[in-house]
């Protein structure tokens, strides 16, 4: 284990930043804190780091207790969100600044300072000063001068944030390179859930300090643990149902419920893609009136309008729409393949319909 | 219809073209000369007549001027006092910045208040202080000539009536400096192993360069400069405890116009000096960040933010 927080509770004043939050990143992970702002990832990041310490609870880096260890002797590489390059210093010196504090001999700070200049093609910039760099070599400089001293640990905060959306794409891309490449334990924050699902082996989720859940992209986005994340992770169209005669109802959509006491409340929730939608109104029990068409490239995001009023989101290809000869102001049937039911307590609902994916949703197409 | 604007055109009509949030050139012409005027009036002449009138008896009358040995004195008095108070308010005026920019703690603006004192409380009665605390029958007058201490009409005295006028400078200069860079390079150094000292010298010092130097000159000319304060507290005794300023003063009292003027120059010229230090650190810096663009590709510039 790399690195574990053990019930760390980090309050800020009268304020609980982070509240009683567990969890581990395994040796040579790429792992995404995602949430929010305000939500307390950059502070448990800045935990592991050392910059703050937990008012409550235990940071262990490789199975040694580090809440006493100062952030000089944790050996960690952390990169700041505007990237705190030293603007006093050339390229060059603020890559070196940590090998010359470390005390390295001469020749060998020139040697490893080459090695990250080819790394991060940053070939024949060594003289420049920050402010003559551009947003993605400033980037390029930070990392690299935090991984030159060799830290066990790679933190970065809100790595993309500060770039244009065309280079964070191709960022990301390149933070995967590069982790497979020094296949290093390495933390980011995002309040991206785009970013953390395309770049992240594992993602911790928090909002309003506490830890909402852990878990691998495809867990988090196929069985979310609470409404929190469902809605957070990807689009969810989400209900709340009244139990009336045996059946969860809203509005004029219904759901087989057995067993449960008449005029309880539950809510459920379901993916864009679970909607199946067809121009033959018999086709599907549920109709509704196709009220606006969102363009997101491949595929085609439609909002459904049902009679009560009702909006549902719905996801397709934009062959099938052609195929289907739908556009706006149409009517359609629609079904709902499947669906998660959200507070756990609640739970008794039956499928409606045994029908499986189709297709896997791919990942970070915003479905 | 598009093809058929010449290229000429497009060019005549952007070169005498303004934005429209430009004055018009007379405007523009009008306010240019004012301040010109006014510089060439207040500043340049004032100056050029310090030189002319220390000159008007020739070089010889000027050296020997200097040299007198009360002026000589009073020129090594004013060295002296401004050797130690100006290092003095560099280390007070970074250590109030750094408090003041980097922390948040009770009493931070009654800090900031008293840090402004001294430009609000008139020189003269800053030096009527020091005479109260210090003087024969103040506060502390008894207990000091026990123990045969004098500090007012003596060199502590001067240095302390300059160090309390002299106060906000450094400061003042730093901490809307330190208040911009914040503290973001100095937890990059943190995390890049570097002690507390390390960090201050290596990162924060640095990126306070300008403010402290800026700070520095403005602190020395003005302690050379002292007179309210200074003038109270010394005592004026000649050859002993009047500084440059109180020289100037006294020759010019004295109906020795020239040799007043003399030792004026002097401070006039330690003016210049300090601006044509700074404009040469400045131009070397912009010389540096020009070789420095130079080298390397200069690709992907347009992804500048």
């Amino acid at each position: 284990m790399s690195i574990e927080l053990k019930n760390v509770t980090k309050a800020f004043g009268q304020v609980a930043a982070v509240r009683n939050v567990t969890f581990s990143v395994k040796e040579g992970e790429l792992m995404a804190l995602l949430g929010p702002s305000g939500g307390g990832k950059t502070t448990v990041l800045r935990m592991i780091a050392g910059l703050e310490m937990p008012s409550e609870g235990d940071v262990f880096i490789r199975g040694v207790r580090v809440n006493d260890v100062p952030v000089q002797q944790r050996n960690i590489g952390f990169v700041f969100q505007n990237y705190a390059l030293f603007k006093n210093m050339n390229v060059f010196k603020n890559i070196a600044f940590g090998l010359t504090i470390k005390k390295w001999q001469r020749k060998a700070i020139r040697d490893r300072i080459e090695e990250m200049l080819n790394l991060f093609g940053l070939e024949g910039l060594e003289k420049r000063y920050p402010h003559q760099l551009s947003g993605g070599q400033r980037q390029r400089v930070a990392i690299a001068r935090a991984l030159a001293p060799r830290p066990s640990v790679l933190l970065l905060d809100e790595p993309f944030g500060a770039v244009d959306a065309k280079i964070r794409q191709e960022l990301r891309e390149w933070l995967v390179t590069l982790h497979h490449d020094l296949n290093m334990t390495t933390i980011f924050v995002t309040h991206d859930q785009e970013e953390a699902l395309e770049v992240a082996n594992r993602i911790v989720i928090f909002s309003r300090g506490l830890l909402e859940q852990v878990g691998t992209p495809r867990e988090v986005y196929d069985t979310p643990a609470n409404e929190f994340v469902a809605r957070f992770i990807g689009v969810m169209n989400i209900l709340e149902l009244v139990i009336s005669g045996g059946f969860a109802r809203c509005n004029e959509l219904e759901f087989p419920a057995h067993g449960q006491a008449e005029g309880q409340k539950l809510r459920i929730g379901f993916r864009p893609y679970a909607v199946q939608i067809s121009s033959d109104l018999a086709q599907y029990r549920y109709r509704a009136v196709l009220r606006h068409t969102f363009f997101l490239g491949v595929f085609l995001r439609v909002e459904l309008e049902l009679p009560s009023g009702l909006l549902i989101r719905a996801r397709m290809s934009k062959e099938e729409y052609a195929q289907q000869g739908l556009e706006d102001g149409k009517e359609v049937s629609f079904q709902i393949r499947q669906y998660r039911v959200l507070a756990k307590e609640s739970a008794g609902l039956e499928p409606e319909t045994e029908v499986s994916y189709g297709q896997a949703p791919i990942l970070g197409e915003n479905i | 219809m598009a093809t058929a604007i010449p290229k000429s055109n497009l060019k005549t009509a952007a070169s005498p073209s303004q934005r429209g949030t430009e004055e018009s050139p007379f405007v523009k012409w009008l306010l240019i000369s004012v301040a010109l005027v006014f510089c060439l009036i207040f500043l340049l002449l004032p100056l050029v007549n310090v030189f002319a009138q220390a000159l008007a008896k020739g070089w010889a009358y000027y050296w020997a001027s200097l040299t007198h040995p009360d002026s000589w004195s009073a020129i090594k008095l004013t060295l002296l006092v401004s050797a130690i108070s100006v290092p003095l308010n560099v280390v007070f005026g970074l250590a109030a910045a750094w408090a003041i920019a980097k922390f948040t703690f009770r009493g931070k603006s009654f800090l900031i208040t008293l840090v402004d004192l001294p430009f609000s409380v008139s020189p003269v009665v800053a030096g009527l202080m020091f005479v109260i605390l210090f003087g024969a029958q103040g506060f502390a007058g008894p207990w000091l000539s026990e123990h045969n201490l004098q500090i007012i009409f003596a060199v502590p005295g001067i240095v302390l009536a300059t160090v309390f006028i002299t106060f906000p400078f450094v400061a003042r200069e730093l901490i809307p400096v330190m208040q911009a860079t914040g503290t973001e390079q100095e937890q990059a150094a943190l995390t890049l192993g570097a002690n507390g000292w390390q960090t201050f010298w290596h990162v924060t010092l640095p990126s306070v360069k300008w403010g402290l130097i800026y700070g520095v000159i403005l602190c020395n000319a003005r302690a050379m400069g002292e007179f309210g304060a200074v003038s109270v507290v010394s005592g004026h005794i000649t050859g002993q405890t009047d500084t440059m300023p109180l020289r100037v003063e006294k020759l010019n009292n004295e109906f020795n116009a020239p040799a007043a003027f003399a030792v004026a120059s002097l401070l006039a010229l330690l003016a210049l000096f300090t601006l044509a230090i700074k404009t040469w650190l400045e131009w070397r810096q912009a010389r540096e960040y020009d070789r420095a663009q130079k080298v390397g590709p200069v690709e992907s510039r347009e992804e500048t933010q």
